[in-house]
């Protein structure tokens, strides 16, 4: 991440930086300029997180906001161990999961009726599949994207949370588990369960009943 | 009615096939090992029985297709990726929001 500086016109605008580092010194330094630059560089993407995460959008605007804020006061403690982008994705996704604990949720709802079925001789129940979609057949179209988020969103919360951060933003299970403060074979239980269970929802779409 | 009743049959031992001959797991033992196989953790063995059931259970293969390709449509359609360029950019009252809030914090 670099911004230019124009030298030219003398307007006095902000630094060449090479590295994070830089950038975090500038900003802890207090500069204005690099402040209104970090910002608007990274609004963008991080309000698309924070929609995915909270499907509301000025729950998504506050968090983002706090995330700012969050990284402004700690800019000190960014080490370069990951790159200034990484920091920041993992405090506005953190900031998102608090917002998701601090409001009153219903009881966990149950799955169990998206779950896998098996007989009395525990073998799999499950139609055969003459057809499967392909991936990119089903995000070419538009509404079928939208299935698919929206399916997402019907997931029970936690289930929901262990599959975005899994699945969508790309964390570990033990990064999952530190953030959620549960262990990582619970993880890994509700994240199979999300999964079996989108599986399920997705399934019409998949099978080409759909499109 | 008559090929109901061989299906039903079918499955019965297929079923104690699964539960009885050294090797061979079940569907449910088969389903409780998926994730560990995603992720890697399968001791040996059963990493061996795991794909072995695979190839013998035309069910649990199916349905590991339909899962598989569930996680990958999850990925496609909810943009992954962060690209640097290319999004809106965010709301301004939001960003004179974030600036006046840290000048606020001082």
């Amino acid at each position: 991440m670099s911004f230019s500086q124009d030298k030219e016109s003398g307007s006095g605008t902000f630094k060449t930086f090479n590295s994070d580092r830089a950038i975090a010194e500038a900003l802890s330094q207090g500069s204005d300029k690099v402040a209104e630059e970090f910002v608007r560089q990274n609004s963008p993407w991080m309000l698309q997180v924070a929609r995915r995460i909270l499907h509301e959008e000025s729950a998504a605007e506050d968090c983002v906001q706090e995330a700012f804020l969050s990284a402004f006061s700690k800019i000190d403690s960014f080490e370069n161990r990951s790159t200034l982008k990484t920091w920041l994705h993992r405090i506005v996704v953190n900031k998102c999961l608090m917002t998701l604990r601090s409001k009153r949720r219903k009881a966990e709802e149950q799955i169990d009726d998206l779950m896998p079925q098996f007989d009395e001789h525990t073998c799999r129940i499950e139609e055969p599949w003459p057809r499967l979609l392909s991936a990119d057949e089903i995000c070419e179209e538009k509404e079928l994207s939208e299935f698919v988020r929206d399916s997402i969103f019907k997931l029970p919360e936690i289930s929901r949370i262990v599959l975005q951060l899994r699945d969508i933003e790309g964390w570990s299970t033990a990064e999952v588990a530190d953030a959620l403060e549960i262990s990582e074979s619970n993880v890994k239980v509700r994240l199979h369960r999300g999964r079996s269970a989108l599986k399920n929802l997705l399934e019409p779409m998949m099978r080409g009943h759909l499109s | 009615m008559k090929r109901l009743g061989a299906l039903k049959i079918m499955r019965s031992l297929r079923g104690v096939m699964m539960r009885y001959v050294p090797l061979m797991i079940t569907c449910r033992q088969f389903e409780d090992f998926i994730i560990d196989y995603f992720e890697g953790d399968l001791p040996a063995r059963q990493k061996f029985e795991f794909e072995l059931h695979i190839k013998v259970c035309r069910e649990c293969r199916e349905y590991l297709s339909a899962y598989k390709r569930a996680v990958e449509v999850t990925a496609k359609a909810t943009d992954i990726e962060v690209p640097d360029r290319g999004l809106p950019e965010a709301p301004e009252d939001l960003v004179i929001a974030i600036l006046a809030a840290r000048k606020a914090v001082g």
